[in-house]
């Protein structure tokens, strides 16, 4: 027990060591060791997946292998779920995480957060044509399908519906509930509804509406937090920058999204300006 | 009432006990949507399958075996499969399949809607058990009690309404009561197809409002409420049922 906790000691003392400012900058490690190593999504499709082979695809890999390119470095990439994706960072097993993250004040305090962020999820509803959806005040009275637990449900139901939702536990119920037609429309993460209705055909006979109502919520990418003002930091910042200016994350979106979501042609736009 | 609504958002601020489905206009309002949603379910359900179980008793009876065989498929049906799964069944492969009319709103709709199905199911899986539980009391009547019916002139249905059913009722009380408490309690079950009774909204509510612990204390005090009536009613029931000498 005593050898133990002598252990534990020793660990966190040099958790307390390693966890300190960083001494040399980040970039020059980097090129020196010659490889950037970026934590992605493997569980997010088209964002971050594996393809057949087993290979780490998608966009935000693509967008790893940009930043590895301009350092004239080899790309090494790490899988990271939501879970652990801070810490990886933290414990510098990896240089920079792209993995899908919402940009929170309380992150903005963990780890650090590259502005520009470079692309962001809203509130969108997969609609029957049929009954011509343009806002949420069209769904007034109507049976609107949903996912239980998500955040937008209560004002979706007392701002807007005003009557009980057909929510589901999962994705795939309340899909199918829309396409059998128990509801007008299914309210998700735009994102994701604009890449399945281009990947599936069936749902020719929908759209989607974005529902502006609820502000989109950005997803940032980031490095260590000592790092987000000295050179890495202020690289990637320009790097986002770039991607957002010479439209290449619009270029992104469509190679594996299918069509481009409202939010970034918007920042597209700005960053020309 | 509002002094009790701000007594509550009191105790919130104060105490951190949010109670904020009773003291919240809004969430009172559909939890109470919920609630009666789940008593005209439970009360639909009950009547449907005691109706069920009664017509399905007297087949079994019947000397046509075609009609004998009809019976034993459905209650082989419906109490061998869970009642979640015959749910989703209805709801998802069955319904779709139905007649579709076109609603306001422009969107072909299938006849049915979630509480339809829901009714359906509960009632027919209930009703099954219903079946085997008149049984039960009908098998228990004394022979020569329908021996003297039948030597009156009564016909088959006759003697099955006025002198078989009566008895076998008293006898197959309690365990009917049994099935139809289960049956209350298994309204829950519409939660998966979005029936908007009580669980599904105070699932609403408690992702919505984080009040996770409040909610359940909620939730299982007013079905021990809801069920306690019930059984309270049903005990009156039997008592009242009851003939002196009977089954002694």
């Amino acid at each position: 027990m005593k050898r133990l906790f002598a252990t534990l000691l020793a660990c966190m003392a040099g958790a307390v060591i390693s966890a300190g400012p960083a001494l040399a900058d980040q970039m020059a490690i980097i090129k020196k060791k010659g490889v950037l190593v970026v934590g992605v999504k493997t569980d997010y499709p088209p964002w971050g997946t594996r393809d057949a082979s087993g290979a780490i695809v998608g966009m935000e890999p693509e967008m790893a292998a940009d930043v590895a390119k301009r350092l004239g470095v080899k790309l090494e990439l790490l899988p990271v779920v939501s879970s652990n994706r801070m810490q990886f960072l933290q414990q510098g097993q990896i240089d920079l995480m792209i993995a899908t993250m919402s940009d929170t004040p309380e992150r903005r305090k963990v780890v650090g957060i590259v502005d520009p962020v470079y692309y962001a999820s809203g509130v969108a509803i997969l609609a029957n044509k049929k009954a011509n959806i343009k806002s949420a005040a069209d769904l007034k009275g109507k049976p609107v399908c949903a996912l239980q637990g998500a955040f937008y449900n209560n004002d979706l139901q007392s701002k807007y519906t005003g009557q009980d939702l057909v929510a589901f536990k999962g994705v795939t119920e309340a899909q199918q509930a829309l396409i059998d037609g128990r509801c007008v429309g299914f309210v998700y993460d735009d994102v994701v509804l604009v890449w399945q209705k281009a990947q599936e055909s069936k749902w020719g006979d929908f759209e989607v509406v974005q529902l502006n109502e609820w502000a989109p919520v950005p997803w940032g990418l980031a490095v260590k937090i000592e790092e987000l003002n000295g050179p890495w930091g202020k690289f990637m910042a320009d790097v986002t920058a770039d991607w957002l200016k010479s439209g290449t994350l619009l270029a992104l979106e469509k190679k594996w999204v299918g069509s481009n979501t409202p939010w970034l042609v918007d920042a597209t736009a700005k960053a020309k300006k | 009432m509002d002094a009790l609504w701000d007594l509550l958002r009191h105790v919130h601020d104060a105490y951190g006990v949010n109670l904020v489905h009773f003291y919240d206009g809004f969430e009172r309002g559909r939890l109470l949507r919920g609630i009666w949603t789940t008593v005209k379910l439970a009360a639909v359900c009950i009547a449907f399958s005691i109706l069920i179980g009664i017509v399905g008793a007297w087949l079994q009876t019947s000397r046509q075996r075609i009609l004998k065989a009809a019976v034993k498929v459905y209650i082989q049906f419906f109490r061998n499969t869970p009642p979640l799964v015959q749910m989703y069944f209805f709801y998802f492969a069955l319904g779709p399949q139905m007649p579709r009319v076109v609603n306001d709103f422009g969107v072909p709709q299938p006849m049915f809607g979630s509480f339809e199905w829901a009714v359906l199911s509960l009632s027919f899986f209930a009703g099954a058990f219903n079946v085997e539980i008149f049984r039960s009391g009908v098998e228990a009547v004394q022979k020569a009690t329908v021996e003297a019916a039948d030597s009156l002139g009564l016909s088959r249905w006759q003697i099955y309404r006025y002198v078989v059913l009566p008895l076998a009722v008293r006898i197959c009380l309690p365990a009917l009561n049994n099935n139809l408490v289960n049956l209350a309690k298994t309204t829950t079950q519409a939660y998966a197809i979005a029936v908007p009774e009580t669980l599904f909204v105070a699932s609403q509510i408690w992702s919505d409002r984080i009040n996770v612990l409040e909610m359940m204390v909620t939730l299982l005090t007013f079905y021990l409420l809801l069920v306690g009536v019930f059984v309270w009613a049903m005990t009156r029931l039997e008592r009242r049922l009851r003939v002196p000498g009977f089954g002694q």
